[in-house]
């Protein structure tokens, strides 16, 4: 997959570019991610450990309580929120978070996306609806 | 989803970066529910009142938005009593944001009762057929199957987005399809107080999302229903339900076609408080969701003038309006040592954390202390309970 162009859907507007954190696993940003760092938190998650700041994180929706809205808005406020998030589906917590916060949040794109390696250089246009890898970046 | 062209207006951001947020909020939720339009709202009740639940970026988010709100818009409870905070045992830095929550509301134009039942207090919110935006789920619960009312249970953020825009996209218990019962409910028991919220705990559990209706065969009150369905929201995620002969009736009536049947019997009813006794508890929470002008007095009664125990305590919580409505009331239960508090409860206030166990006869307060606020929680009646906190009689 490289210079891929892929459509989806826009949720929350605008457009960022960043380094992918991908993961299959749905994020409950009350838990499983700390607001004063950025880190994922919960040892049970697929992405124990990582930063999602300035990351176009990749993952399937959100899940748990409607206050990960605010962890979101929290970690913007801190510069330690993902630059652009992208679901398969979103769902009213992250879509709420990312409305609120002014991160471009975007859905329904190809499953493909998914299988995209973290660390790979990702645009996501929420306003033009496209999401652009770049595999390989830098070669 | 279709905008008319005000709405796209307000959507591109013509009428300021606040609505333009909140038009795009209610924009995302319509299109994540397939939702063809929006629908103008008749009223508005906010959850994420709380400090202890959004915390400092949640008010921070709300202290930074501008503008009005456009229908009448309410408040969920607080973390504390607006004004007797201090007996509750809240400290000053905590108490400072949570004033600052409030009044940060109140800037938008929102009425600052902070209540879980505003249809006690307000009839003009929600009548029959209404489009509502409510958050707190037992009383989205009540709008939806008592009054006949039309609300999907709204978060924070959406809720106060609905309030400043008016409208909400139509989508869910907003439209007659959903609102057809998905299990029938036969209750072959007498049932009556703490009962009905026994039962919304045991349904709730049972019918997750579902829209039971049940048949009964006692006749509930206000607040019998008030009860069953704030545990069933708490248990289950249930926001509308019906009760044969007693509430509203589905859409087209007269063709149900529940996917389940459940019979439910007194021993079923039995085991929600044989399984959670009230040996060990250090005090006593009445009031969740908050009285009624009836509940304070029946409690009122009950204690009959004595005391509550030198080491327990007994607090009854309530709306400030039900409290104001009723002083002689409040003057009674308090001269037992008893506090009314208002504007919060025993779910949302970080004062409940540190009691050790609680006894209750709510099915909500039930199924939410021990995971919200690490309480245990014994169930028994009102009866029950207030006996359990007062000094027991000398012969």
């Amino acid at each position: 997959m490289m210079n891929m162009e892929i459509k989806c859907h826009r949720v929350a507007p605008g457009c960022a570019g960043g380094e992918a954190l991908v993961t299959k696993e749905a994020i409950s940003f009350l838990g499983n991610v700390d607001p004063l760092t950025g880190r994922v938190v919960d040892p049970a998650h697929e992405l124990f450990g990582q930063c999602v700041a300035g990351k176009v994180l990749i993952f399937p929706g959100g899940k748990g309580s409607t206050v990960g809205s605010y962890v979101i808005y929290q970690l913007k406020k801190l510069n330690l929120a993902p630059a652009a998030m992208i679901n398969l589906r979103s769902e009213p917590i992250v879509a709420v978070g990312a409305i609120i916060s002014g991160i471009p949040l975007v859905d329904r794109v190809l499953e493909a996306v998914m299988k995209v390696r973290s660390g790979t250089w990702i645009e996501v246009d929420a306003d033009g609806e496209w999401v652009r890898v770049h595999e390989e970046k830098g070669e | 989803m279709y905008l008319s062209r005000d709405e796209e207006a307000v959507y591109q951001g013509e009428r300021g970066e606040t609505l333009a947020r909140m038009m795009q909020i209610l924009v995302a939720l319509g299109d994540i529910y397939g939702a063809e339009r929006l629908v103008t709202v008749k009223s508005v009740q906010i959850a994420g009142v709380s400090y202890k639940n959004i915390g400092p970026a949640g008010l921070e988010w709300i202290s930074r938005l501008q503008g009005r709100v456009a229908v009448p818009s309410i408040l969920n409870p607080a973390g504390m009593d607006l004004v007797r905070w201090r007996e509750m045992g809240i400290d000053e830095a905590f108490a400072e944001r949570q004033r600052a929550v409030v009044q940060a509301y109140e800037r938008l134009g929102v009425c600052i009762d902070c209540t879980c039942t505003p249809y006690q207090i307000y009839d003009s919110l929600a009548g029959r057929g209404d489009h509502l935006a409510w958050s707190e789920s037992s009383a989205v619960s009540y709008a939806n199957s008592v009054i006949g009312a039309r609300s999907n249970r709204e978060g924070g953020p959406s809720a106060l987005a609905a309030a400043l825009v008016g409208k909400t996209a139509l989508y869910g218990y907003h439209l007659d399809e959903n609102r057809m019962p998905t299990h029938l409910i036969d209750v072959q028991a007498d049932l009556m107080g703490s009962d009905f919220g026994a039962l919304g705990f045991l349904a709730g559990g049972m019918v997750k999302d579902g829209v039971p209706f049940f048949r009964l065969r006692s006749a509930p009150g206000r607040d019998d229903l008030k009860a069953l369905g704030a545990a069933m929201a708490a248990s289950g995620s249930v926001a509308l339900y019906y009760v044969q002969d007693a509430t509203a009736a589905p859409p087209g009536s007269n063709n149900l076609h529940p996917q389940e049947k459940i019979t439910l019997g007194r021993a079923e009813i039995d085991q929600v408080y044989e399984q959670h006794p009230a040996e060990g508890c250090d005090a006593v929470a009445i009031g969740c969701p908050h009285c009624s002008g009836e509940e304070l007095e029946r409690v009122a009664r009950l204690i009959g003038g004595r005391k509550v125990k030198a080491k327990m305590k007994l607090w009854i919580c309530t709306a400030r309006k039900v409290a104001d409505a009723h002083p002689a009331l409040v003057a009674a239960i308090e001269e037992s040592g008893a506090r009314v508090f208002c504007d919060t409860c025993m779910v949302v206030s970080p004062a409940t954390e540190r009691f050790s166990k609680m006894l209750t006869c709510s099915g909500k307060a039930l199924a939410y202390l021990p995971g919200l606020a690490g309480v245990k929680a014994g169930y028994c009646s009102l009866e029950d309970c207030i006996e359990a906190a007062l000094v027991e009689e000398r012969q």
